[in-house]
């Protein structure tokens, strides 16, 4: 019967329902697309959110709101100094990163001169290398000259990672500017260094603002180093002191502990890549895409 | 890098001897570079000579300054009758064969699900945006950090991750998902593809956005089937941008330390290749034998990219000769 209708106008009812059919697919796809990113940070966040033994009451939605997690992370481990030695190292990293990346990457983007590829590949090929490969070589050099067990000797190892990604973006970045700008300022007789400070600067400050942010955001995220090169737990930055929260026993995980410290790392960055977010794909593809 | 091309060839061309100006920027171009490569050659070439040749030493953490060479006994030597040394460690080759197993499997999943994510964002629908930032939130989160959730996710007993498939009985009982050997490396790639998927997410769509609209709208207006027009049209243009995303994070899973460290605390089921190297050189102190261990990585790695970077640049001249 039904199908008897159905021939009868077919042509306008078949791609409705296909059409219709698709519009749903496209949307539980979207819904799941959505759910899928966040739920485990929202269940985390619920999870810090529950104090006492109701966390290992499984609940899908917020029970009780209580900030007692919050406060015995801060209490029972130096949490607020590992923020702030990450926030320095970060800082420091970044800073270093990106005024050695602009010098380098103007030379490497609009000056031409022998060996140039062979250098860019080089600095392609260092932020590929495993860090595992420079650790026991980091280690020595870090504690020869006095650095082990410093946020100074986390910092100088981060560089390993951000430097050749700086100067790798920046250079792209640079490649594609005008380059009219440039050559009013050489025929005016501007010398390369008033060239850089004075035309490039300006017009690269959104590439610096991008490049700056993805080398803190992975300074702040380092592990290995972080982990390896300093023993006392008031000089450790966020990861390691996060990886390292421990219990009574070891089958005994502080979990609440875990999901504030996790928490209250995550949201500043949340909120600072979802405010960046253009900026943030623009400098990711920069890096990998156009290379 | 064309237009960086161009400009030179522009300067190529005048007379034989470079001007002064030319001369002026190139000096110029290694007086910007110098500090950068002075920090480069402290921090990551200088480090990387000092592994290579400890990798021959028999290195010990206390007492580094006394390391003496002794040729390939790190990585096989015969001795008292029986092979010893990393090439014929079992749980070695574990590591290794943990760590392509964690990079295919990885990789795979991420370009395929990175695939349908950039699909699905790079059609126009109300909402898109809020739907881009949300996918940005896993990549924002600190890998350690993404670790540890994904741990209590998992958790055995009070994990929200068996509660949901217990009620939709797919299992029977609570799984120990990063204790079991069977499970542990699931859950490892679980976390991995969950945080990294985002990322080739955002690389597909670049490659993507850059297709000529022309070919797409021809293929409206015939009426070819929108499955038609994505085997036919969008793979084969946007296979380029793909397989430079999938390269890159190949080489970056290689090297995974993080999420295995932590979520599975480096057991021998799941632990890679520069947890293995870091657990000896660090845990067990023989810096030597570690740093054997982290060289072989690094040839490893140093091979594979070289090989990428001669075909891309294969490639790169094709289109140039064009």
């Amino acid at each position: 019967m039904t199908r008897d209708r159905r021939h009868n106008v077919r042509p306008l009812d078949l791609r409705l329902v296909s059409r219709l059919l698709g519009r749903m697919a496209f949307w539980s796809l979207v819904a799941a697309i959505v759910a899928i990113s966040l739920f485990p940070f929202y269940y985390a966040l619920i999870s810090s959110l529950r104090p006492g033994s109701s966390l290992y009451e499984i609940r899908y939605v917020p029970s009780e709101v209580s900030f007692a997690n919050y406060v015995s992370v801060f209490r029972e481990q130096p949490f607020a100094l590992s923020i702030l030695n990450s926030l320095a190292v970060a800082t420091g990293v970044v800073t270093v990163s990106l005024l050695l990346g602009v010098t380098a990457a103007y030379a490497l983007g609009r000056i031409d001169f022998k060996g140039r590829r062979l250098l860019l590949l080089s600095i392609l090929g260092v932020s590929m290398f495993p860090q595992v490969a420079v650790l026991a070589g980091i280690f020595e050099l870090v504690r020869g000259i006095g650095a082990y067990n410093t946020i100074f000797g986390v910092a100088l190892s981060h560089l390993i990672l951000t430097l050749p990604f700086t100067v790798w973006v920046l250079t792209t970045f640079m490649r594609d500017l005008p380059k009219e700008v440039e050559e009013a300022a050489f025929v005016d007789g501007a010398r390369p260094w008033i060239v850089v400070t004075r035309i490039f600067l300006p017009l690269l400050w959104p590439a610096l603002v991008t490049t700056g942010l993805l080398a803190f955001i992975t300074a702040w995220n380092e592990f290995l180093f972080a982990l390896t090169l300093v023993l006392s737990p008031e000089r450790r930055t966020v990861p390691v002191a996060i990886a390292l929260i421990s219990g009574a026993s070891t089958q005994e995980l502080p979990w609440g502990n875990i999901m504030a410290a996790s928490v209250t790392v995550t949201v500043p960055l949340i909120l600072l890549v979802l405010v960046f977010q253009r900026k943030i794909v623009s400098g990711l593809t920069a890096g990998a895409v156009k290379g | 890098m064309a237009e960086a091309v161009t400009l030179v060839a522009g300067a190529a061309n005048a007379p034989a001897r470079p001007s002064a100006l030319t001369r002026q920027r190139v000096r110029a171009a290694w007086l910007f570079l110098a500090p950068m490569l002075v920090v480069l050659a402290i921090v990551a070439a200088w480090p990387l000579l000092r592994t290579l040749w400890l990798g021959f030493t028999n290195a010990r953490l206390g007492e580094m300054g006394d390391a003496r060479f002794i040729g390939f006994g790190n990585y096989l030597i015969y001795a008292d009758g029986e092979w010893d040394g990393l090439l014929v460690d079992p749980s070695w080759w574990r590591a290794v064969g943990n760590t392509l197993r964690f990079a295919v499997a990885s990789v795979t999943l991420e370009t395929v699900f990175g695939f349908a994510v950039a699909l699905v964002l790079h059609r126009s629908f109300p909402g898109r945006g809020l739907v881009r930032a949300a996918i940005l939130v896993p990549w924002a989160i600190p890998t350690i950090v993404s670790a540890k959730i994904w741990s209590w996710l998992l958790n055995d007993q009070f994990g929200v991750i068996n509660d949901l498939l217990l009620r939709l009985h797919l299992i029977a009982q609570p799984v120990a998902w990063t204790a079991n050997p069977s499970t542990a490396m699931i859950a490892v790639i679980i976390a991995d593809v969950w945080k990294t998927t985002p990322f080739m997410a955002l690389l597909i769509l670049a490659g993507l956005q850059m297709l000529p609209s022309d070919c797409y709208e021809a293929a409206e207006i015939d009426g070819i089937h929108p499955a038609k027009v994505f085997w036919r049209v969008t793979l084969p243009l946007v296979w380029p941008a793909v397989m430079v995303a999938v390269v890159f994070r190949g080489l970056d899973a290689l090297r995974v330390f993080d999420i295995i460290y932590v979520l599975t605390s480096g057991s021998e089921d799941t632990q890679s290749m520069s947890v293995y190297a870091r657990k000896y050189l660090i845990d067990f102190q023989e810096v030597g034998y570690g740093s054997a261990a982290a060289s072989l990585l690094f040839v490893t790695v140093a091979v594979l990219t070289l090989i990428t970077l001669m075909l891309g640049r294969l490639r790169l001249d094709r289109e140039g000769n064009r």
